[in-house]
């Protein structure tokens, strides 16, 4: 199935509701349909294989996402947050492609071969140009690409990894039923556009019938604000986010009372923060949702039941799945299989491995990933208990997910080891409470090396996410006799030094 | 006639609007039909001068999914009809709605 089909299901079964914006003044389906055909022909006529993105969330997105798929062209949407050389290496690799971007982006990449530049202000107005020609139909078929995502990689080199519309569409249609929204259902959509979870948001949105309500870019007062003067019904966070929301809600006082629904996930949610977040909030239905980029957004959800029963419960094996992500969706297969790629019993850990319709594992330029027999190995560590409920360790690889962004180690390294004061390097992920991980660095340099120094140096060639929170002044790192880094040990000892 | 589906599919009625595509396909060759006559692959030239047969005529709602046990296939509906889906003159049985929480 392509991702023209489920918008032309929705404006032909749901014309007249709102689909995105205000309730009074918003765009319904038939209207947002209508806007993606328009954008639709007219980036099937603008140059480039490709349909980029470096923006904020705006109607752009959604109409984009759309418009490019109706075109026949691969939607890439791009970390507007990446320092100006690694957008600029990014944008390089879209070629050719138009792109369209929010304020300042020109500036900042600059001219690439292959690359023209769309403002959003240009795109929207050709989308609801009167006299714009509307696409019939859409380009190409099920098998081509519909989006191609940025992952941030072990090696520090982003991957693209590839998501076909038939990977798209059979998690839609797998994990949502058409229509089944209730006509006051409103959803909040604050995570970046260059996220799987944007993406996902504005498919089950569509295909639900779920009015979308957008925000920039993430803001708790914001967020708060929005979800109560829109009656926010649904809403999707990841961990850091939630604690901000909280501290709102809990020093103003006046709850979120038409929040329903608050989906999880994107990293490890400690414990307190969900228990918290139930205490201040015990009308809504908590929902922990697990998947990767690679297999189209969620694989396994821990529901509201689910929780309820955990927190009602004294059996501690119960009570444990607070901290699962639930089972996996019926419409896929989880395995646990060790080093040598053998399911491991009940209970016993190893890598997570999904099989599925929805489940992509290739990457661009690279193949795919899947085995064989059609299994994705995650790189994620978990296990399975009695009652099939997935635990998630974190990953296999040394990817630090702080505040649900995955940072790499080496590229972090990489870029300390460019200051001419620093011999040796190592940057890990250590528990935060705030952040899920925070990126603690251990260095070995000549004499004059300051913190602020290092900080600085990061932060100028990386964006602040990667620059480290902490940094350790040592005489040596912890190497095995083959000279590899002991990186476990030596995230034991920046975990005690620095927590 | 028979038609070998194939996930992604599409077939359109003769006599009304529904038209669907295979979510997951047959195990073997099928007579699928649409208010009481075979479905036609979308793009394909249909038989003119049919009319609805009335015991077929429950409708095929949008964004309903239809399956059978017996063959395996299962359909999922892009445009609503007056037709009712049938597999030769056995109508195919809507699929329950599982709601999954919503996550996203």
């Amino acid at each position: 199935m392509h991702l023209g089909m489920l918008l032309e299901m929705a404006a032909d079964g749901m014309a007249d509701r709102v689909a995105l914006g205000p309730l009074a003044s918003g765009l319904t389906f038939a209207e947002l349909a209508s806007r993606a055909r328009r954008l639709g022909a007219a980036l099937e006529a603008l140059p480039g294989e490709r349909v980029g993105l470096i923006d904020l969330n705006s109607p752009a997105v959604p109409l984009t996402l759309f418009g490019a798929a109706i075109a026949g062209k691969p939607f890439v949407p791009i970390n507007y947050r990446l320092a100006d050389p690694q957008l600029r290496a990014i944008v390089a690799r879209t070629a050719p492609a138009t792109i369209i971007v929010g304020e300042g982006v020109v500036e900042r990449v600059g001219p690439v071969d292959g690359i023209e530049f769309l403002s959003r202000a240009e795109a929207l107005a050709l989308a609801e140009d009167p006299e714009g020609k509307e696409k019939d139909g859409w380009g190409g078929d099920a098998e081509d690409i519909a989006v191609l995502l940025f992952t941030s990689g072990t090696t520090g080199e982003p991957k693209a990894a590839v998501l076909r519309h038939s990977n798209l569409t059979e998690y839609i249609i797998s994990t949502v039923e058409y229509a089944g929204s209730a006509e006051d259902e409103a959803a909040i959509v604050s995570v970046p556009p260059y996220h799987i979870a944007g993406i996902s948001a504005v498919l089950s949105s569509t295909y639900s019938g779920r009015r979308v309500v957008q925000l920039e870019a993430f803001d708790p007062v914001a967020w708060v604000r929005t979800v109560r003067e829109e009656s926010i019904t649904h809403a999707m966070v990841v961990p850091t986010m939630l604690g901000r929301i909280l501290d709102i809600v809990e020093s103003d006082g006046l709850g979120l009372p038409s929040l329903r629904s608050l989906s999880y996930g994107g990293g490890p949610m400690p414990l307190p923060v969900i228990e918290r977040a139930v205490g201040l909030l015990p009308h809504v239905g908590f929902v922990n949702a697990y998947g990767l980029t690679e297999t189209s957004s969620t694989i396994a959800v821990l529901g509201p039941d689910d929780h309820q029963a955990a927190f009602a419960s004294d059996d501690p094996a119960v009570r444990a799945r607070l901290a699962s992500v639930g089972r996996p969706l019926p419409t896929l297969e989880v395995s646990i299989r060790d080093a040598a790629g053998i399911e491991v019993a009940v209970g016993e850990r190893g890598e997570i491995c999904v099989r599925g319709g929805q489940v992509s594992g290739e990457y661009l330029g690279r193949g795919t990933t899947l085995d064989s027999d059609g299994w994705f190995p995650t790189r994620d560590e978990g296990h399975l208990d009695e009652a099939g409920y997935l635990f998630v360790h974190g990953r296999l690889d040394d990817v630090i997910v702080r505040g649900g962004e995955n940072l790499s180690p080496g590229e972090i390294e990489a870029v300390l080891l460019e200051h001419p004061g620093v011999l040796e390097a190592a940057v890990v992920g250590i528990p935060n409470k705030e952040w899920g991980e925070q990126v603690v660095a251990a260095v070995v340099t000549a004499a004059g090396v300051t913190e602020e120094d290092l900080k600085a140096h990061v932060r100028s060639r990386l964006r602040s996410s990667r620059t480290p929170d902490h940094i350790q002044f040592r005489e040596e790192l912890p190497f095995n006799e083959s000279g590899k880094l002991l990186r476990r040990v030596l995230r034991t000892e920046l975990s005690e030094a620095f927590t | 006639m028979s038609l070998v589906t194939k996930p992604g599919t599409r077939y359109r009625s003769v006599v009304d609007q529904t038209e669907v595509i295979v979510v997951k396909p047959a195990s073997g060759p099928i007579d699928l039909r649409c208010g009481g006559h075979p479905m036609v692959s979308i793009g394909t030239e249909a038989p003119t001068g049919l009319t609805l047969d009335p015991a077929f005529s429950a409708g095929t709602p949008l964004g309903k999914r239809f399956a059978d046990g017996e063959t395996g296939i299962e359909l999922l509906c892009t445009k609503g009809g007056a037709g009712s889906l049938s597999i030769g003159e056995v109508i195919l049985s809507q699929k329950d709605a599982k709601p999954l929480p919503s996550s996203d």
